[in-house]
């Protein structure tokens, strides 16, 4: 298993958001995580990321079989964790280079991928600051490709992103998670959807919905999805029980 | 001349409005005599790499005039574009009448103890004038260095921008390597005529007992503009500045930015203040401050007289370590209807969240605080020349590392 949560709580403040998770997933596999807002997905994304607002307060968390409940964000990261944030923090002064430029790796690979994306006039921009809701989706986007983590976390990649654009998220995240690969893909992901979109340009292998703070359903991604978009969330959570 | 010194004789024991009151007397007054350097021969290599990290270059042709002023002299004066004329102040009083216009005009010797020192026993200075309409190519730099121990000195400058003239000036204030004490009074008198542009680019390595205390007055006339960068992240004992920037005639502008840093010991008290008195003026101050230690206060007063004149202040600060505090005391005085004056002030420290959002990165968190810290002191500095740009960048950085 390349990731498992097990009995995972969260809390936010003095408030447990997460009650119990348990999920796990495989090498090469790309989940996805629904669920109403204020349910606790992106939580879910930031406790697994290692965010200090994010206390765990039971459970355990390993990846690539350590356990990796306690250590260090950094150290998350250069084990193979990377995220795409639903709302990143702007860093007023910092440039979007500065930071494209700790990835290391060559110069002519990043400046590639930065044109890929559309992204060359933002590099001498701080980083986030008055950028739109899709472009800030790409920088994130960006910053993963970059990063190149092998288990990849999104959190709504595509809310507020238009029609031309999406086109382009959609591919990269396809790439970025081996779609193109069969047997031996080692990416994996865990992405965070409200419209679905997403799902028309990858094949998920596994959906989860969380509802306040619990794992309520799991099963097939695209039947989810129809479900939850006919029915709604509580009909989703109803197919288990 | 009498009248002034007359109001400096009144003022001799008057405390300055703000800052640690200064015994002027423990200073020493008889400095070693300099020869002149026309070709900035007998300044060592280790002195020039010193100087340079105030923006001062060696290479005269770079720039549009080179002052150098060693304790009491003025040890080297070279001019490079027609137009542009740079002298030392007492040659230029000499030379064209007192100066009568422009002396003392702008600050009022009966200020405080501090210019009533500078009218009274005048070390030297530098004067710099650019012709109607002329546009200088290249910066003109001044370096203000101190070399013997324990000595004040007393500065005054004055700059004329005449009309439709444009003008980079490059001030480097330091003290030899090894200097402990030393007193820096500087006035400094700036007339920015009328559709004239002014860049003041300030640039301190002091030793850790010095004491400075500057007091300069802009005026800037219609369409003009002056923009003031004060860089200070090395560290000093005492400074305490308060420059007063006057917006009179309609349309003028201004931006005033400073970014420094407080040292343990270090005690800054610094301000800007502008006084938006015609129609159309704009403003804007910025400071980004530091401490790691000492203590800062950070002013800033925005006076507007006139309907429709609109101006910004921002104050922000950040405390790395405990032992020192910073104070931000933003002001806005409106007189009348019709003004737009606006202020932010934020001391903090680094967002946890911020820091975190770059460890996701891979970065460690002490990489991720000094990419933050960097971007902080980065505040946008309209035209600057690019090598001095690299050298305030590379100045921001090792900072950055020399704290994480
Ligand atoms: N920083 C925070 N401070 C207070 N409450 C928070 C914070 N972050 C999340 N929460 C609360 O935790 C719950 C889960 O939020 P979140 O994980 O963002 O939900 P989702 O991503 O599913 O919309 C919500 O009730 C939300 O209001
Ligand atoms: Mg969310």
């Amino acid at each position: 298993m390349l990731l498992e949560i097990s009995n995972l709580s969260v809390a936010v403040g003095d408030k447990e958001v997460l009650h119990g998770i348990n999920l796990t997933i495989d090498q090469g596999e790309t989940h996805v995580l629904f669920g109403k807002n204020g349910s606790g997905k992106t939580s879910l994304l930031m406790a697994l990321m290692g965010f200090s607002n994010y206390r765990i307060t039971g459970g355990q968390i390993r990846f690539k079989d350590q356990d990796i409940t306690r250590m260090p964000i950094n150290e998350r990261a250069r084990l193979g964790i990377g995220m795409s944030f639903q709302r990143p923090p702007t860093l007023r002064g910092v440039k979007t280079k500065d930071l494209i430029r700790t990835f290391g790796g060559r110069q002519e690979d990043r400046e590639k991928e930065i044109s890929g994306l559309n992204m060359a006039t933002f590099m001498d921009r701080d980083i986030n600051l008055g950028f739109s809701g899709g472009e800030i989706k790409k920088s994130e986007l960006l910053q993963l490709i970059l990063q190149d983590p092998e288990l990849i976390l999104l959190d709504e990649p595509e809310s507020g992103v238009d029609l031309e654009n999406i086109k382009i998220i959609g591919r990269s995240i396809k790439k970025l998670l081996q779609k193109h690969l069969r047997r031996q893909r080692t990416k994996s992901g865990l992405i965070i959807t409200h419209t679905g979109l997403i799902l028309n340009y990858l094949e998920a292998d596994m959906g989860h919905l969380l509802l306040d703070g619990h794992i309520r359903c799991e099963g097939n991604p695209r039947e989810m999805f129809e479900t939850i978009q006919t029915a709604g969330y509580e009909e989703c959570a109803r197919c288990q029980r | 001349m009498s009248e002034i010194i007359k109001e400096a004789e009144a003022a001799r024991n008057k405390q300055g409005q703000h800052g640690a009151d200064v015994d002027l007397d423990s200073f020493r007054r008889d400095a070693p005599a300099h020869g002149t350097d026309p070709d900035l021969t007998c300044l060592s290599d280790s002195e020039m790499e010193h100087l340079a990290g105030v923006g001062i270059v060696a290479a005269p042709q770079e720039r549009a005039g080179s002052f150098i002023l060693k304790d009491h002299s003025p040890v080297h004066c070279s001019m490079g574009q027609d137009g542009v004329e740079l002298l030392s102040i007492k040659t230029a009083l000499a030379k064209y009448g007192d100066l009568a216009e422009y002396w003392w005009k702008a600050v009022h010797p009966g200020t405080d103890k501090y210019t009533a020192q500078a009218a009274l026993a005048l070390d030297d200075g530098y004067f710099i004038r650019v012709r109607a309409g002329v546009k200088a190519a290249l910066p003109v730099q001044a370096c203000l260095f101190i070399g013997a121990e324990g000595l004040s000195q007393n500065i005054h400058n004055v700059v004329i921008a005449e009309a439709g003239s444009e003008l980079h000036i490059i001030t480097g204030c330091t003290t030899a390597p090894d200097l402990h004490r030393g007193l820096h009074v500087g006035v400094s008198e700036f007339y920015v005529q009328k559709g004239a542009t002014v860049t003041s680019t300030m640039l301190h390595n002091w030793g850790d007992e010095i004491v400075v205390r500057p007091r300069t007055s802009v005026i800037v006339e219609e369409g003009a503009t002056f923009m003031s960068n004060y860089v200070c992240l090395k560290s000093a004992r005492s400074v305490q500045m308060d420059p007063l920037v006057r917006l009179v005639g309609p349309d003028a502008v201004t931006r005033l930015n400073t970014i420094l840093v407080a040292a343990p010991g270090a005690d800054f008290d610094v301000g800007g203040r502008v006084s938006l008195e015609a129609a159309g003026t704009r403003a804007e101050i910025i400071s980004r401050t530091i401490t790691t230690g000492g203590n800062i206060i950070s002013r800033g007063l925005l006076t507007g007289h006139v309907p429709g004149a609109k101006a910004h202040l921002e104050c922000s600060g950040l405390i790395l370590a405990d032992g020192g505090y910073i104070r931000a005391i933003p002001e806005l005085d409106g007189r009348v209807a019709g003004v737009e004056m606006s202020h932010e002030a934020a001391v903090g420290r680094i967002s946890q969240e911020e820091i975190e959002y770059l460890m996701a990165r891979g970065l460690t968190e002490n990489e991720a605080s000094a990419l933050i810290v960097r971007g902080f002191l980065n505040v946008k500095m309209e035209g600057l020349p690019r090598e001095l740009a690299d050298e305030i960048e590379r100045i921001v950085e090792a900072f950055g590392k020399s704290v994480f």
